[in-house]
């Protein structure tokens, strides 16, 4: 077998056997002790030519339902959006995918410069003064946020909005085992944070109060009003956000928070079953020396031209070993690239175009869908893209039924939220219809009467 | 600005230019949201057209160094080939464009996929499970030391809190066990840059948690001695944890579960090819012997009787979770099609390839550059730059004016035991021509060192930047554009 993969012809093997002055390649093993020698075949299949491995993978890929073959109403933290042509055309550019972290400013000023800009881009959408070059996605994001909040503060109790996304709360449950810090859930109210039980929540010992906007429930927290509760005892505001949602509301930055966190996976990065993603962090300017991650600095050569670094390296890993802020040592640099060059592409008045699209055809599948014989809206609350219905039968049922039409049905928040059975989390961005969310409503009508 | 600066795509933005283009509503529009909660300005995204931000990209792209535009012996990085029909395959519609939360029933391909996987990284690394979670190397070190401390915390040993890690070791293992609790004992490396297995002794304890070995070291030499450090920590009741960043010298050779590694790490950016992305995304799956099982991270991806595949929630004493949803999908779809592209032989001659190459380069290098250890190699060796620092040349200087050759300098300065180190890793992916071409740049380099030191101290002389001021950048850190008014 010839593996395209493998240069060394065995004309090139002997003449560098020579030059090393051994006999064989088995030789260069020798000081493997035999006791730890591998020496069966390992039960793998065996290999694949090109052509026969395309097949393979179509055949695997065919047996998963697609959003080309499927009309999607699942978010629940991912989401399927238009992704610009030009998004791949980029990011499949291999001088940038096929490089590593940018330890060599000087043949690295691409991805420096792109890193720089996507920082600026996160910024101004959070209202923010400081972003990193990304985390692995948005959950990891705001374990790295609490982190961050019990560093800075050096104080232990994190106070967490039972509406942030289930599974962000419980990777920081993880996290919190080996960091020592108490995790304090505060209960729901309506969809959102119940402000009364964060205020008894939150106290002296507080490090962070940590609440996601919109939540996961779809919902929009009150953030002002969570500011005030939060900074009371000086503990740090931490909001995750959809950055999306950024592109029409007001940021957490203007309502006073400390970090932000969120996953800018809308922004032309494919759903791909959960990831990779791309996590954000942002902060203000007082706390960038505790950021986790790399980032990208502005600074000069020797000529005076302008040319960017990775910068506050003190912070890192490599530097600070067992001390460092974070044990992160590499960041998404392809997805940071994919989200700029989205943002690049929608631009200033497209982000809001783009967004006021979700917010109208989610406004109209609310709307036409609670006007259904059981259904109804499950709050009260304001929301972005995403919303709560209450339904007669349970989801899963009715699911089944969706998909036999053609349609992945709304999330489950039984699964999550035992007091939510029969509650089904419904996402409706720009890529649906009018038309597809009329069928969703005729379905569910057939299913429910 | 100068002629070598390329602008930011900020300052390209003209008012009124766009490079999307969106449907209109068919749905009515209606005002929702009461004015408090919109945003007064909008965020000052770049408005720019389609030609202009693909230019833009495109020139940035011309400002970087990938593996495709030449070689890149980075040590420890593991820069080989990224396979293009893995690009392809990874974006096929049945795996890019599927939710996390989608009925199993419509996600059976990709429950295959990982679950195959799964059972492939546990047979070459000699484990019994591996869970696919972890997003990065850094993660699976704290995801194995998260189950290393699960499993002392089950069995009553609350007190073992101490994670050693040799002097030699990645920055992210001391890291990664603070994170995970642990306080970090420094074990020194002996004459032969190998672990001191007489001072192991002495640190071995009722307070050991775990011993962190990468193997091959980071020095590139395979620790001969593995199975007495094994027995050693064992009896001690500490467990060994195996950092595969230099995993693509053993594939089929030596497994860390045979050299009695009780939890293990890989990087499928490094051994198994998929792209670094300029820094990620990655994916850092980690194996653990059965003792460990019942500790993995949830959901894990099984398969029932009837041959349906599932994700199983049920693991009562997991650690829990330690990613969104289940690893990096679609950076495991390419490791996948690179394991059924090279087989069980061709992952041996991947390791064996790596190996050869990376002692040939030595050898060939070893008369020009100070060689501290002179026994044969596995992937990666280290130089030092010690004979060319009497001349006034530093290992920084050596790295600046390899770029003028246009290649990737090795890692420098790294393992930090070794005075102006260089890291060398060629892969086995690069052919003998191009090993000899930078050899050949090496060893004018050495000469230039002699002769006309001022040629490497100035360097680089052919690039489109020269060398930076990275002080001045973390004193008066300018971390984002502003603009100005």
């Amino acid at each position: 077998m010839k593996f395209r993969y493998l240069p060394a012809t065995e004309q090139d093997k002997q003449e560098m056997l020579r030059t090393i002055g051994v006999e064989s390649v088995e030789e260069l093993f020798a000081e493997i002790p035999e006791s730890v020698r591998y020496r069966g075949k390992l039960k793998l299949p065996e290999p694949m030519s090109e052509m026969t491995l395309v097949k393979h993978m179509s055949r695997l890929a065919e047996k998963n339902a697609s959003f080309d073959h499927y009309v999607s109403f699942l978010g629940a933290g991912v989401y399927e959006h238009y992704i610009p042509s030009v998004v791949n055309h980029v990011i499949s550019r291999s001088e940038f995918y096929t490089a590593y972290t940018p330890y060599q400013p000087e043949i690295s000023q691409g991805e420096l410069q792109a890193i720089f800009e996507f920082q600026t881009m996160i910024c101004e959408l959070t209202g923010m003064d400081v972003a990193n070059s990304s985390m692995y996605d948005g959950p990891t994001a705001l374990a790295e946020a609490a982190a961050m909040a019990a560093g800075v503060t050096r104080k232990q109790k994190i106070v967490i909005s039972r509406a942030v996304h289930p599974e962000a709360r419980q990777i920081l449950k993880t996290s919190a085992k080996g960091q020592g810090y108490q995790i304090v859930e505060v209960p729901l109210a309506d969809g959102v944070t119940d402000l009364n039980q964060l205020k008894e929540l939150a106290d002296e010992e507080t490090a962070a109060v940590i609440v996601q906007s919109p939540n996961f429930l779809g919902n929009l927290e009150n953030l002002a009003e969570i500011e005030k509760i939060a900074h009371a005892h000086k503990g740090l505001l931490v909001v995750s956000s959809n950055p999306l949602s950024l592109g029409l509301l007001k940021p957490p930055g203007e309502y006073g928070a400390d970090i932000v966190v969120g996953d800018a996976q809308p922004f032309g990065i494919p759903a791909s079953y959960g990831g990779p993603h791309c996590g954000y962090l942002a902060t203000k300017k007082a706390l960038m020396r505790r950021v986790p991650g790399r980032i990208v600095g502005q600074t000069v050569d020797e000529n005076g031209t302008r040319g960017f670094v990775l910068t506050l390296q003190a912070r890192e890993q490599h530097i600070r070993r067992d001390k460092a802020t974070s044990n992160i040592c590499s960041n998404q640099a392809l997805l940071a690239l994919a989200a700029s060059v989205y943002m690049s592409a929608l631009g200033k008045q497209g982000i809001q175009d783009v967004a006021r699209l979700n917010l109208q055809k989610a406004h109209y599948a609310s709307k036409r869908l609670s006007e259904i014989n059981g259904i109804e809206l499950a709050f009260s609350g304001h929301f972005f893209n995403e919303f709560v219905i209450r339904l007669r039968r349970p989801v899963g049922e009715i699911n089944q039924e969706l998909l036999k039409k053609g349609i992945i049905g709304g999330f489950d928040l039984g699964r999550f939220y035992p007091e939510l059975d029969n509650h089904m989390l419904v996402a409706v961005t720009e890529v649906r219809t009018k038309e597809e969310i009329d069928q969703l409503a005729e379905s569910l009508e057939g299913l429910l009467s | 600005m100068n002629n070598k600066e390329k602008e930011l795509i900020f300052e390209m933005s003209k008012p009124g230019r766009t490079a999307y283009s969106l449907p209109e509503s068919d749905v009515p529009e209606t005002d929702v949201l009461p004015e408090e909660y919109l945003r007064e300005k909008p965020a000052e995204l770049p408005e720019v057209s389609e030609l202009d931000l693909m230019r833009h990209y495109t020139e940035l792209s011309r400002r970087n160094h990938g593996v495709d535009n030449g070689f890149y012996p980075l040590g420890s990085c593991t820069m080989k080939y990224n396979p293009k029909v893995h690009e392809d395959v990874a974006r096929l519609p049945g795996f890019a464009k599927i939710h996390p939360y989608q009925p199993e029933e419509t996600v059976q391909g990709a429950l295959e996929l990982l679950y195959e996987l799964q059972q492939y990284l546990a047979e070459i690394t000699g484990m019994d499970q591996v869970t696919l979670q972890s997003a990065a190397g850094a993660q699976g070190e704290w995801t194995g030391l998260m189950m290393i401390r699960a499993y002392h915390e089950a069995k009553g040993q609350t007190g073992r809190d101490k994670v050693i890690v040799p002097d030699s070791a990645h920055g992210t293992n001391p890291a990664s066990a603070t994170v995970a609790g642990f306080k970090t004992i420094t074990i020194p490396s002996n004459e032969k840059g190998l672990v001191d297995v007489e001072a192991l002794k002495q640190m071995l304890g009722d307070d050991t948690a775990a011993l962190m070995l990468t193997n091959p070291n980071t020095l590139g030499l395979f620790e001969e001695e593995i199975r007495v450090i094994a027995d050693l920590v064992h009896e001690a009741g500490g467990l060994l944890y195996y950092d595969g960043a230099n995993a693509n010298a053993i594939l089929g050779i030596a497994r860390p579960g045979d050299m009695g590694f009780d939890v293990v790490h890989l990087n499928l950016h490094k051994t198994f090819t998929t792209p670094h992305g300029g820094g990620g995304p990655g994916a850092g799956p980690v194996g653990v012997k059965k003792e460990l099982v019942p500790f993995l991270p949830a959901p894990m991806v099984a398969k029932d009787a009837s041959g349906r595949y599932y994700l199983d929630h049920d693991i009562p004493n997991s650690i829990g979770r330690v990613k969104g949803f289940y690893g990096n999908f679609g950076i495991l779809v390419r490791a996948y099609a690179y394991i059924r592209t090279m087989g069980p032989e061709g992952l041996r001659l991947v390791s064996e390839n790596a190996v050869l190459n990376a002692n040939y380069m030595m050898r060939r290098l070893e008369p020009y550059y100070e060689l501290p250890y002179k026994q044969h190699c596995k992937h990666e060796f280290v130089l030092s730059g010690k004979r060319q620092k009497q001349q006034g040349v530093r290992t920084l200087d050596i790295a600046k004016r390899l770029l003028d050759f246009g290649f990737h300098p090795p890692t420098i300065y790294f393992p930090l035991i070794v005075d102006e180190c260089l890291m060398i890793e060629p892969t086995e992916t690069e052919s003998k021509e191009t090993l000899d071409s930078f050899i050949d740049a090496m060893i004018q380099i050495a000469k230039e060192a002699e002769e006309n030191p001022e040629i490497v101290q100035d360097a680089p002389h052919h690039t489109v930047i020269k060398r930076l001021d990275e002080v001045t950048a973390a004193r008066k850190p300018i971390l984002r554009w502003e603009k100005s008014e």
